[in-house]
C-alpha cells in the first residue's frame, strides 16, 4: 500500500505503508536510538508527534511483551527506512508491523529517511501528515498545514491515566521483571505521560510508587502524606499544563521532589523559569551531558521539543547538570528545598544507564527529609 | 582537566610486519596517534620494524626509527631518546607485549619512562586469563568455565570435565594463534601439544565451548575521569566459534533489543573500570545465547585493534586519535569530535546506515592448509561496505574482496557443471552444501546463497550454521530477488526491478549474469531509466549535526548530499584508486603508495579524492583525502564517482594490479588516466606485446612459450631446455606455480596438479640473481629510485625474497647496465609516473623478467632508505611536474638497507615454509647497517630469528648442485666457532674438502634425529637447499621444525652466506633515526 508522507513545507515523500493503514496528523520528530523502537513508541512523551528512526532497520527484533513503557504506543505515526519483514530475537512475540496494525497506528517505510532528517535539521521540526488515502501530494500537504502547532496545546490530558493506581514492577534481569518487595518509601507520582521504567527503577529501589493524574490537587496529595514527589516525563508543551505548575508550586519545600523532562520543565515554570521551543529538540540516546558537581559526561537518553532556557533559571535554583552538544540546561537543584530535576531520563529505556544514580540520590533525599522530619518531631 | 604539562616526549611503539592477525590496522591507529600527539606540541618518537608505513615516514614523527621490534632495540631507542613516556596501546599485541618485557626488565624504570594508557596491571590483567577471569568473577560477570593447564595431561583432566567441545587458548599469543576448537579426544591431544608450543609462557586454557552462541564486540574508551563511551557494537553474523578476524561481521549490532544491549553495554563499562584501563580504548567480546540471552564475556583487548579500526571507519569516530590525547590527560569532553565540529568526542556515534565487513582469505597460497575457520584467525585482508540496508551492505562488500564474485556467487554450479555429483545430482548438491555450510569455512556465505536456490528453508539452514535467522532472511531474500530477475530476463527488466536490485546492492555485473547481458548493457539500461547513486556522508550523528566531514558512501536513494568538488570548492579533483582489500601480493605497501600519492595532490594546490575499501587502511581515514568514498575498488562504483566528481584524472599506477587492470575500461569510458598511457600499460602487461617489445629493444629475456596441452607444454619445456618455470596464465587455485627440473619433474607436475590452460613455459635462469628496480619518468628524464639487490638467487618470488639497497655484490658494470636498461625502457614505453622493473643476472648478462607500470611493493622501502618520496613525485610527475624541478638524489648517507620478507607460517600448521615462486609472505621489515651484515642482521632479528652469536651447531643439508658453494659458508662457521652437523650426502662433502663434520640421519626421528635436537634447542641455525619438488618433501619436516623453534632456517646459499658473514663480522649494531640514515 502506498502511503504519502506530506510536510507543511511542501515537499512529500511516497513510501510504503505498515502497520494500521490509517491517517496521522502530527510534528515531525527524529529519534538517533539505534535500538529500542520499541520503548520509544509506548512513551507517552511521544503523543502528537510522528516519529522517524535515523537508523535504517527496525523492527529486527520484533515487539515483546516486557519491553513496554505504558499500556500502549502513543506516538502518531512511525517512520522508518526499512521495516524488518523477519524478525529474530528469542523473546520476540509479534512483528512490529502487527503490533502498530493492532494499536491503530500507522507506519512508513521506503523513504529517504535521512533526507528528512536533514530537512529537519534544517527547517526545525515540521507538520506532517500522512496517508494510504488516494489524495495527490499536494492535497496532502495542504491537509498538514492544517494540523494546530503543537506549541500551547496541552497534551498531558490526553495520556494521564484517569485514576490513581499502585504500580509495582521491578527491574528487568535478563528473564523478565523482578517482583519488589521491600519498601522503605513511598513517593506520589503525578503522571504527565510516565514511563514505567521510571517506576521500575524506584520500586527496585524501595520506593512505593502511588501513580496520580496530572491534574491531581497539591491537597490531595498532601494528603496521603506521601515521603516525596516524583513529577514525570510527558508529551509536549509545558506551559499549558499551567494547573499542575500551580499545583507544584505548593509542593516546593514542603516535600522532596524529583522531576524527569516535562516533570522537570514544570517545576523550573513554577520557580520562574522560562520555557521555549526547540528548532527539532533533542531525541536518542547518545547525548553527552555533564553533571557539574562531578565533572563527569553522562551518555543519556533524550526526547524533548521544549526546554528551559538556561539564563532563566539564573538565581532560581542551582544549575547541577548541561547538555555538551548545545549548552542548553539538562539538570538543576535545590538542596534547601528538597528538590532536583533533570531534562533528560535517567531512567533510559531505551539508551544507557550512567545515570541511573541519580535515583539513587532520590532516595538519599527521602531518606534523609524523613530523617530530619523525626528530628524535628 | 587539560593536557599534562609533565610529558614532553612520547614513545610509541608500532606493531611491526604484516602477519596474519596484525595488520594494516596498525599504521593507521598509529599514524593517528602520532599526528595526534604531534599537534599537541609533543616530541614523538617512534620505533617500528616495518617501512611500509605512513607512520614511520620522516615527517610524521619528530624521530623516526626502523628498528627490530625487541627489548634490545627499543632500550636502545629509549637510551638514546630519552622519552618522557611510553605508549603501548597502539601497536597491536607487539606494542603490548614488548611494553611489559620492557617494564619486566627494569628499563622503564631506569629511564624513568613512564607507561601510559594502559598500565602493566591492567595489561596483565586483561591479558593473563587467569587474572582476567577473576576480575570478571568480581564485578559478578560471567566467562566460560575453564581452567589452566600446563601440561597435556591437566588439559585432559580440565577437557573431561567440562565435556567436549573445548576452546583450546594459548596464553599470550595474538590473534589467536594456536588456538583452537577440539571436539573430540581424538584431536584434543596434538592441538593442546601445539598450542602449549605457541604459547610464550607455555601455558593454554581449556574453556567450555560455547560455539553456535551469538558473538558481540563493543568498542569502549574510557578517559581518565572514568568517563566512558561506547564508540560502536559489532555482531558477527558467524557465531562462536570462528575468531572475530575471521567472521562476517555487522555494525551496529542488528538482532538485541535496547534491553539487552544496554545490559552488555553496562558489563562492557564494568570490565574496563575493574581491568583499570585508564585511557584510551579496548575491545570487549561477548557471546549470547539466542536461547534465553545468558551473556559471557569472552576477552578484553586493552588497546586499539583490528575492530576498533573497524570501528572507526563505521563510525568516523577516531578512536587511535581520540585514544592519544586522553593518554596525555586530556578527558573526552575536552576533545571536539572533529566531524560536528560544535559537539564534544563525549558521545556514542549514532550511524543511520549499515556497515558490512567480510575477511579475505589466501588459502589459495596455502593449498595444505584446511580451509575451516576456528578460533585461530586465518585471513589475511577485509573489506567493509556501507550501505543503506543489510542486503546492500553485504553484496556491496562482496564486490569489494575483489575475487571475482559480483554477488553471492554460487559454489556448487561450477561444480555440477564439471560432472562433480555424478548421477544423483539433487542429493549430491544438498549433501555438499550442508557440509560446507556446518564447517565454518571461507565460502559459507556463498553456501548459505546456494542453499536457497537448492530449497533449503531458513530453519535448516540456522540449525546447520548457527547464524542469526534474521541475517538468514536477508539472504534468502537476495536469491529471490536473483530468482526475480533472472526470470524476467533482458526483456522484463522494468524500472522498478532494477531499481529495487539496486537498492539491494545487486551490481550491474551481477544483474548482467543473472539475464545473460553485458555489465556495459545494465549501466547504459539503468541510466536510461534514471536510476542514479545518490551519496551520503558518514558523520557519527545520523545528521543531527551538521557534518564537516569528507566521508562518504554511494547508496540508492533520493537525496545525493553534496555536489562534486569541483563545484563545491571549484578547484580540479584527482582521484587515486585504491588497493582494496591485503591479500598476499597486494598489501600495505600500496596503500602507503596510494597515502602518498593523495598527499602529492593536494601539495600541488588540487584536491585528492580517495576510493578504498579496505577499514585497515591509513588511505581510508577521512583526513587523508579531500573526500574519501568508501566503496568497492571495482568498475561500476568507480565509474559511478568519477560521473560525479568529473575529476581532472585518475590515478591507477599506486593500488597495486587491480586498479591498473581497470585501466582499459576506464579509458574506454574516457576517462583520462593521469601518467603513463593505457597502451603503454598494456603493451607491458600484455605477454605478447611484451616480448615483441624487448625483442625491438633487443633486450635479452628468458625463453618462454605457451603450451595448451600437456604434449604441447613438454614440447616448448624441451625446446626452452630445463630448468623451466611452470605456471598457468590464469592462477586458479594458486598452488600450480613451480620450478621444475627435469621432463620426468614435469611430467609428474601435468599429471598432479589442478592448473588451468594455457600454461606458462619460462626458462628458468638457474644460479642467477635478481634485481629490482623502481623509477620514475616524466617521459624525457628518468629517475632511477633504487637498485635493490635480492638475496635469494632467482626463482623465489621477488615479495618473498630479502633485498638489499645499494647493491653490493652485482658489479659496477652490471650495476650500470642495469641503469641503462630502465632509462630505455622508460623511455619507449613512454612511462609517465611510475615504473618497476625485475631483472636477472646470471654471468654478467641482463635479462629483464618484467616490467610493471605502476608502483612496486619496494617503494616504501626505497623510499625510507633514499629519502626520496618516489609515489609522491611520480604523482607530481603525472600532474605535469618535470623531474628536473626536483633535483633528485639519494639522501642516503651511506648506510646499507635490507627488506627482509615476513610470513605468516605459524598460523598454518603443516605448511611448508619454503620459498618460491609463488609469494607467500605477508609483511616485510627493514634492517638499516653502516655495513651490510650489520643491515641482514637487524633483518633477520626484526623478522623474528636470532643469530647465533657464538657456539651452538649448525646444520646444513644442500643439494649436489649448491655443494660447491657451500664450502666458504662452512669454512666462516668453523672459523666463528660453530659446529657444523649435516646430512650423510652434505657430509661426506664438506669432509672431503676438510670441514670438520657431524653426520646425522636426514629423517631419523626421536632425540637423535635432526628434528629432536633442533627441538632440544642444540641447533642454532638451518641451511637446506633440497633439490627438485619431489625429492624436497623429505626436508619440509626440518624447515616446519626451525619455523616452530625460531631457528633462522636459509633455502637459499646467498641468504646464508649473508648470515653467516653477520655472524662472524661480530654484530653490535646500534640503532639509527631515519634522520642519519636518509633524511
Amino acid at each position: 500500500m502506498r502511503a504519502i508522507v506530506a510536510f507543511e513545507d511542501g515537499s512529500y515523500y511516497i513510501g510504503k505503508a505498515f502497520g494500521s493503514y490509517t491517517d496521522a496528523r502530527g510534528e515531525i520528530v527524529f529519534n538517533t536510538s539505534m535500538s529500542g523502537y520499541q520503548e520509544i513508541l509506548t512513551d507517552p512523551s511521544y503523543k502528537g508527534q510522528v516519529v522517524l528512526m535515523t537508523y535504517p532497520l527496525i523492527g529486527n527484533y520484533g515487539v515483546n511483551d516486557e519491553d513496554l513503557e505504558s499500556r500502549r504506543p502513543w506516538v502518531e505515526g512511525f517512520i522508518v527506512k526499512e521495516l524488518a519483514r523477519h524478525y529474530s530475537n528469542y523473546r520476540a512475540k509479534e512483528g512490529l508491523s502487527e503490533f502498530l496494525n493492532r494499536n491503530g497506528i500507522p507506519g512508513v517505510e521506503g523513504v529517504d529517511t535521512r533526507a528528512i532528517t536533514r530537512k529537519i535539521r534544517e527547517k526545525g521540526s515540521l507538520r506532517v501528515y500522512i496517508t494510504t488515502k488516494d489524495i495527490s501530494p499536494q492535497k496532502a500537504v495542504e491537509i498538514a498545514r492544517e494540523i494546530p502547532d503543537i506549541k500551547g496545546r496541552d497534551l498531558v490530558r490526553q495520556v494521564t491515566t484517569d485514576e490513581p493506581y499502585l504500580f509495582r514492577e521491578g527491574m528487568w534481569n535478563g528473564r523478565g521483571y523482578e517482583r519488589p518487595s521491600r519498601w522503605k518509601f513511598r513517593v506520589v507520582v503525578y503522571d504527565f505521560g510516565v514511563k514505567k521504567n521510571i517506576l521500575r527503577i524506584m520500586n527496585s529501589l524501595g520506593i512505593e510508587t502511588y501513580v496520580v493524574p496530572a491534574y491531581t490537587p497539591y491537597e490531595d496529595v498532601l494528603a496521603m502524606e506521601p515521603d516525596g514527589v516524583f513529577l514525570s516525563n510527558g508529551p509536549g508543551d509545558p506551559e499549558p499544563v499551567s494547573y499542575a505548575v500551580e499545583n507544584v508550586k505548593n509542593l516546593i519545600g514542603k516535600l522532596p521532589i524529583f522531576g524527569i523532562c516535562l516533570g522537570h520543565q514544570i517545576l523550573s515554570l513554577a520557580l520562574g523559569g522560562k520555557s521555549f521551543k526547540m528548532k527539532f529538540g533533542h531525541r536518542g540516546a547518545n547525548h553527552p551531558v555533564k553533571n557539574l558537581d562531578s565533572g563527569r559526561v553522562e551518555i543519556t537518553a533524550q526526547n524533548h521539543s521544549f526546554a528551559i532556557d538556561i539564563k532563566s533559571m539564573e538565581g532560581l535554583a542551582e544549575i547541577t547538570h548541561v547538555n555538551l552538544n548545545d549548552g542548553t540546561l539538562e539538570g538543576i537543584r535545590d538542596r534547601g528545598k528538597f528538590f532536583f530535576t533533570v531534562q533528560y531520563h535517567p531512567e533510559d529505556s531505551p539508551g544507557p544507564h550512567d545515570s541511573i544514580y541519580l535515583f539513587r540520590e532520590f532516595f538519599d533525599l527521602l531518606r534523609d527529609f524523613d530523617r530530619n522530619k523525626s528530628k524535628h518531631i | 582537566m587539560p593536557k599534562r604539562e609533565d610529558i614532553k616526549s612520547v614513545l610509541i611503539i608500532g606493531s611491526g610486519p604484516i602477519i596474519i592477525g596484525q595488520a594494516s590496522e596498525f599504521d593507521y591507529s598509529g599514524s593517528q596517534a602520532v599526528k595526534s600527539l604531534k599537534e599537541e606540541g609533543i616530541r614523538v618518537i617512534l620505533i617500528n620494524s616495518n617501512p611500509a608505513t605512513i607512520m614511520t615516514d620522516p615527517d610524521m614523527a619528530d624521530a623516526v626509527y626502523i628498528e627490530p621490534l625487541t627489548v634490545d632495540f627499543v632500550a636502545k631507542v629509549i637510551e638514546k631518546e630519552k622519552p618522557d613516556a611510553l605508549l603501548p596501546t597502539l601497536g597491536g599485541q607487539t606494542g603490548l607485549n614488548l611494553a611489559v618485557a620492557l617494564h619486566e626488565r627494569g628499563i622503564l624504570e631506569k629511564y624513568s619512562v613512564e607507561l601510559i594508557g594502559a598500565s602493566i596491571d591492567a595489561i596483565k590483567k586483561a591479558e593473563d586469563r587467569e587474572l582476567f577471569i577473576e576480575a570478571m568473577n568480581r564485578i559478578g560477570l560471567k566467562v566460560p568455565e575453564s581452567g589452566y593447564a600446563g601440561s597435556v595431561e591437566k588439559a585432559f583432566e580440565i577437557a573431561r570435565k567440562l565435556g567436549f567441545p573445548v576452546v583450546i587458548r594459548p596464553s599470550f599469543t595474538l590473534g589467536g594463534t594456536g588456538g583452537n576448537i577440539a571436539t573430540s579426544e581424538d584431536e584434543f591431544k596434538t592441538l593442546v601439544e601445539l598450542a602449549l608450543r605457541m604459547s610464550p609462557v607455555h601455558k593454554v586454557l581449556i574453556e567450555k565451548s560455547v560455539a553456535g552462541w551469538k558473538e558481540y564486540e563493543l568498542e569502549v574508551m574510557r578517559d581518565k575521569n572514568d568517563n566512558v563511551v561506547i564508540v560502536c557494537s559489532i555482531e558477527n553474523v558467524d557465531p562462536m566459534g570462528v575468531h572475530t578476524g575471521d567472521s562476517i561481521t555487522v555494525a551496529p549490532q542488528q538482532t538485541l533489543t535496547d534491553k539487552e544491549y544496554q545490559r552488555m553495554r553496562d558489563a562492557a563499562i564494568s570490565i574496563i573500570r575493574e581491568i583499570g584501563v585508564d585511557t584510551g580504548g579496548s575491545n570487549i567480546q561477548f557471546a549470547v545465547n539466542p536461547e534465553d540471552g545468558e551473556m559471557y564475556v569472552i576477552e578484553m583487548n586493552p588497546r586499539v585493534s583490528r575492530s576498533s579500526a573497524l570501528a572507526s571507519k563505521a563510525t568516523g569516530f577516531p578512536i587511535a586519535k581520540i585514544a592519544a590525547k586522553l593518554a596525555i590527560g586530556y578527558t573526552l569532553d575536552e576533545l571536539p569530535n572533529d566531524i560536528t565540529r560544535e559537539t564534544p568526542a563525549s558521545f556514542e556515534p549514532a550511524l543511520d546506515y549499515v556497515v558490512v565487513k567480510i575477511p579475505r582469505f589466501a588459502f589459495e597460497k596455502f593449498p595444505e592448509v584446511d580451509p575451516t575457520l576456528t578460533t585461530q584467525m586465518k585471513s589475511v585482508g577485509e573489506v567493509m561496505a556501507i550501505g543503506r540496508n543489510f542486503r546492500e551492505a553485504l553484496l556491496k562488500a562482496i564486490s569489494s574482496l575483489e575475487i571475482n564474485a559480483s554477488g553471492l556467487k554460487s559454489i556448487v554450479q561450477p561444480l555440477i557443471n564439471k560432472g562433480y555429483f555424478g548421477e544423483n545430482i539433487q542429493d549430491g548438491v544438498r549433501d555438499y552444501i550442508e557440509k560446507k555450510l556446518k564447517t565454518p569455512n571461507s565460502e559459507r556465505i556463498f553456501a548459505i546463497g546456494d542453499a536457497f536456490r537448492f530449497g533449503f528453508d531458513v530453519g535448516k539452514v540456522h540449525d546447520l550454521t548457527g547464524i542469526d535467522p534474521f541475517f538468514l532472511h536477508q539472504i534468502r531474500e537476495i536469491v529471490e530477488l536473483e530468482n526475480s530477475i533472472r526470470g524476467a530476463g533482458i526483456g522484463g527488466l522494468t524500472p522498478e526491478l532494477v531499481k529495487k536490485a539496486k537498492e539491494w546492492g545487486f551490481s550491474d555485473k551481477l544483474i548482467a549474469d543473472l539475464t545473460g547481458t553485458g555489465e556495459d548493457f545494465i549501466r547504459k539500461l539503468r541510466k536510461k531509466f534514471g536510476i542514479k547513486p545518490v551519496f551520503k556522508v558518514v558523520d557519527t550523528c545520523a545528521a543531527e549535526f551538521e557534518a564537516y566531514t569528507p566521508y562518504f558512501y554511494s547508496t540508492y536513494e533520493e537525496e545525493d548530499e553534496e555536489p562534486s568538488l569541483l563545484v563545491k570548492t571549484g578547484v580540479k579533483s584527482v582521484i587515486v584508486l585504491g588497493s582494496g582489500p591485503n591479500r598476499i601480493g597486494q598489501g600495505i605497501e600500496f596503500d602507503y603508495a596510494c597515502v602518498h600519492s593523495i598527499m602529492a595532490i593536494k601539495e600541488e594546490g588540487l584536491k585528492g579524492i580517495m576510493i578504498n575499501s579496505n577499514p585497515e587502511t591509513v588511505s581510508t581515514d577521512y583526513d587523508t583525502s579531500d573526500r574519501l568514498y568508501f566503496e568497492p575498488v571495482v568498475f561500476e562504483y568507480v565509474m559511478n564517482i568519477i560521473e560525479k566528481e568529473d575529476p581532472a584524472g585518475v590515478i591507477v599506477q599506486f593500488g597495486g594490479q587491480s586498479p591498473l587492470n581497470m585501466a582499459r575500461r576506464l579509458a574506454r569510458y574516457g576517462v583520462k588516466i593521469l601518467g603513463t598511457e593505457f597502451d603503454s600499460i598494456d603493451r607491458a602487461e600484455d605477454r605478447e606485446r611484451f616480448k615483441d617489445f624487448l625483442d625491438k629493444l633487443g633486450l635479452k629475456r628468458p625463453r618462454s612459450g605457451i603450451a595448451r596441452t600437456p604434449i604441447e607444454a613438454l614440447e616448448v619445456a624441451d625446446f626452452i631446455g630445463y630448468p623451466v618455470l611452470v605456471r598457468p596464465s590464469y592462477v586458479l587455485g594458486g598452488r600450480a606455480m613451480g620450478i621444475i627440473h627435469d621432463r620426468k619433474e614435469l611430467k609428474f607436475y601435468l599429471e598432479n596438479e589442478t592448473i588451468g590452460w594455457p600454461l606458462l613455459v619460462d626458462e628458468f635462469l638457474l644460479d642467477a640473481y635478481e634485481v629490482d628496480v623502481d623509477a620514475v619518468s616524466d617521459g624525457d628524464d628518468v629517475y632511477i629510485g633504487g637498485i635493490l639487490e635480492h638475496v635469494h638467487e632467482a626463482g623465489i618470488h621477488s615479495g618473498d625474497s630479502a633485498m638489499i639497497l645499494p647493491p653490493y655484490m652485482l658489479p659496477d658494470g652490471v650495476i650500470d647496465q642495469i641503469k641503462d636498461i630502465t632509462v630505455e625502457i622508460a623511455k619507449e614505453l613512454a612511462v609517465k609516473g611510475i615504473m618497476n622493473v625485475q631483472y636477472a643476472v646470471r654471468e654478467g648478462e641482463v635479462y629483464v623478467i618484467e616490467v610493471n607500470p605502476r608502483a612496486s611493493r619496494t617503494v616504501p622501502f626505497i623510499s625510507k632508505a633514499t629519502g626520496v618520496p618516489l609515489a609522491k613525485i611520480a604523482t607530481k610527475v603525472m600532474l605535469g611536474r618535470k623531474l628536473k624541478e626536483f633535483g633528485l638524489k639519494s639522501k642516503n648517507h651511506g648506510f646499507y638497507a635490507v627488506k627482509e620478507a615476513v610470513f605468516s607460517f605459524n598460523k598454518f600448521p603443516g605448511v611448508d615454509p619454503i620459498l618460491g615462486p609463488e609469494m607467500r609472505s605477508t609483511g616485510e621489515v627493514m634492517g638499516v647497517g653502516r655495513t651490510p651484515a650489520e643491515a641482514f642482521y637487524k633483518s633477520q632479528v626484526a623478522a623474528g630469528f636470532e643469530l647465533p652469536a657464538r657456539g651452538g651447531k649448525v646444520f646444513i643439508s644442500v643439494k649436489d648442485s649448491a655443494k660447491p658453494r657451500i664450502l666458504d659458508i662452512a669454512e666462516m662457521l668453523v672459523k666463528a666457532g660453530l659446529d657444523i652437523i649435516a646430512t650423510e650426502g652434505t657430509a661426506k662433502y664438506l669432509k672431503k674438502h676438510g670441514i670438520r663434520v657431524e653426520s646425522v640421519g636426514k629423517l631419523s626421528e626421536g632425540s637423535e634425529g635432526i628434528v629432536g635436537r633442533m627441538k632440544k634447542g642444540e641447533v642454532v641455525m638451518v641451511i637446506n637447499i633440497p633439490a627438485g619438488k619431489t625429492a624436497y618433501l623429505d626436508s619440509v619436516k626440518i624447515r616446519r621444525a626451525a619455523f616452530l623453534y625460531n631457528i633462522p632456517g636459509y633455502t637459499s646459499i646467498n641468504a646464508a652466506r649473508f648470515a653467516v658473514r653477520s655472524i662472524v663480522e661480530g654484530i653490535h649494531p646500534s640503532v639509527y633515526s631515519l634522520k642519519e640514515v636518509s633524511g
